[in-house]
């Protein structure tokens, strides 16, 4: 079926990758990485709303080379980006990319994924990620196409995960485990960390933001008890969804932490006051503003969400 | 009002037709004439032949420019009479132009209780003209309408999962809010119900067949046996249906709610007056 429906330009940019790697990255340079640990390597995204500008490059992308396969993590916001991170793949090692995790259902994470389909990896995610990028894909589509144009969304495909992880998976890079794990609904309700038990690197995907605002796609109260679970993993470094990395492992979290408890307070307070949803959205986290990269742009959608889901509690 | 009676009982294939119907419409036309020609089609729908006039300076409708989240906009309607104006509201139709069925909800109110204001919070689908069409004691209609920039609302996933959803189904909570007598003799009171309020639209995570459209078709509230509020809702309202009205205490008499959902779960609450009426 992707074959099928694939845009006959994209499919033969797509197979000329996998016969002639080494042609490729004359026409595709490759995304800019920074080795963090052996054998580990991440491109930091900007901060920054997905622009044609950007090619959506704006999440963190990474990969980790075992002695015999490489893995992937995540792989950005255009197919553009996903073919530049290949690229950067191909000009460090010439092992097959075995694995393409998805760490949740966003744009900026899952666009790339077509750039990888050709390659005969297996595309892993959360058990609940086919059918959230079923429900959100055409709708990422429709409403990024004004800001990111035409070019950079007609060849993104909805390229879903068969390998589901319920729980936990652990996946073997050659003499490297990456252990896999799916988590209760927090920032979405498909959220997968990856740990590098080699290097001791975690990657959160967007259960950790750093610097960028923490964007709630999911549960408030979910969010902040997978906290609690995540500072417990023992990670020697982490590589959040957005922001530069985190060598102090679990103090990381703790801005993230400060605002979620912020806004869960702030919220609760105006409900038992009475104050209605629409001038809560305006008024709750205000004392985060300054603290927060892209703060006006996602706080008050954050906030709405809050309100409905705490009015319950 | 004939609308009522048809949302009232809007079956699931008569949902089914109506979302034929508006993708049809949404896939012919763009631009402005065109949504200027939806709401015209719209209203000879709705209202029949009623004539509907200008209700700026009568009623305001509040709603965010720019929604935050498409599946919870929050939406409210007041009445702005002057004080030497007679006239106050006995109904109110909102209608969300461009979603897959437009009428949101249909609301009458109570003789006594003189509602002058209402909220509550709805999925909007894509960009779109707002129209609230309200009802005066003079017989007559008026309406006013304002822009919403949001988008997916009605096909964004139900995030809850499906077994606390169903074990929650149908919790009812009244509230009360603190009123300023000296202010007004309005009093303000909130009631939601839990439920997923499915659209029709949405996917099952698991199987990726569309959930039937399924959400609560009727909602009343009472003080004694004195009708505050009724409402017939469409697929448009939010998850956990929550509304918020004024109203003229009747007396101390507990409140009553009853609301029916479209597989006819009646789901029923009282709970006594906190406040003295004034
Ligand atoms: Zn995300």
């Amino acid at each position: 079926m992707r074959v099928a429906l694939a845009v006959s330009t994209v499919l033969s940019i797509a197979c000329f990758f996998t016969r002639a790697p080494a042609h490729s990255q004359d026409s595709t340079a490759p995304l800019d990485v920074m080795q963090i640990a052996p054998g580990v390597f991440v491109h930091f995204g900007t901060i920054a709303p997905m622009t044609r500008k950007n090619e959506g490059a704006i999440a963190n992308v990474s990969f980790v080379m075992g002695d015999k396969y490489v893995a992937i993590i995540d792989t950005g916001g255009s197919v553009q980006e996903g073919k530049k991170l290949l690229a950067a793949v191909r000009a460090r090692t010439s092992k097959p990319i075995r694995y393409v995790i998805n760490t949740h259902m966003h744009p900026d994470h899952v666009f790339g994924n077509a750039a990888f389909a050709q390659i005969g990896a297996t595309f892993i995610g959360h058990k609940n990620l086919p059918g959230a990028m079923a429900t959100h894909g055409s709708y990422y589509r429709k409403s990024l196409r004004p800001s990111m144009g035409e070019s950079l969304i007609a060849n993104v495909k909805i390229i879903s995960p068969t390998e589901l992880v319920s729980d936990a998976l652990e996946i073997d890079l050659g003499n490297r485990m990456l252990a896999l794990r799916a988590w209760p609904t927090a920032h979405t309700d498909n959220d997968l960390t990856v740990l590098d038990r080699t290097s001791g690197t975690l990657f959160t995907g967007d259960l950790l933001f750093v610097r960028h605002i923490p964007v709630l796609d999911g549960s408030l109260l979910g969010w902040l008890k997978d906290l609690d679970e995540l500072a417990r993993i023992p990670a020697r470094q982490a590589v959040p969804g957005h922001g530069p990395l985190v060598t102090h492992w679990p103090e990381g979290l703790a801005d993230e932490r400060r605002y979620l408890n912020r806004l869960a307070a702030d919220i609760r307070a105006m409900i038992k006051r009475g104050v209605p949803i629409a001038e809560a959205a305006k008024e709750a986290g205000g004392s985060e503003r300054d603290r927060w990269q892209l703060f006006d742009a996602y706080n008050a959608r954050n906030a709405t969400a809050a309100f409905a889901e705490l009015e319950w509690e | 009002m004939k609308s009522l009676i048809v949302i009232g009982k809007c079956s699931h294939a008569i949902c089914a037709a109506a979302v034929a119907f508006a993708m049809l419409g949404i896939g012919t036309r763009t631009g402005a004439a065109a949504s200027h020609d939806r709401w015209l089609d719209l209203a000879e729908q709705i209202f029949k032949n009623r004539p509907l006039s200008d209700g700026t300076r009568l009623i305001a409708l509040e709603m965010p420019y720019r929604a935050e989240d498409a599946a919870v906009v929050p939406l409210t309607v007041r009445a702005t009479l002057p004080a030497s104006d007679p006239r106050h509201l006995t109904g109110l139709t909102i209608v969300i132009d461009q979603n897959p069925s437009p009428v949101a909800a249909v609301f009458t109110f109570g003789s006594k209780a003189n509602v002058n204001a209402i909220s509550t919070r709805v999925r909007v689908n894509s960009y779109t003209d707002v129209h609230a069409v309200a009802e005066l004691s003079d017989g007559k209609l008026y309406v006013v309408k304002t822009f919403v920039k949001a988008a997916g609302g009605c096909s964004a996933p139900a995030i809850k999962d499906a077994g606390e959803a169903k074990k929650n189904l149908g919790e009812m909570r009244f509230r009360e809010f603190a009123s300023k007598p000296a202010v007004s003799r309005l009093h303000q009171a909130q009631i939601m119900i839990r439920h997923p309020n499915n659209s029709g639209l949405q996917m099952d995570q698991v199987t990726h067949l569309y959930i039937p459209a399924f959400f609560v078709a009727d909602l009343k509230v009472w003080q004694g046996d004195d009708l505050i509020m009724a409402m017939s809702g469409g697929i448009s309202i939010s998850e956990n249906p929550s509304i918020r009205f004024t109203y003229v205490p009747t007396g101390a008499a507990p409140f009553r709610a009853q609301a029916i959902d479209t597989e006819k779960h009646v789901f029923k609450g009282e709970w006594p007056a906190t406040q003295s009426a004034m």
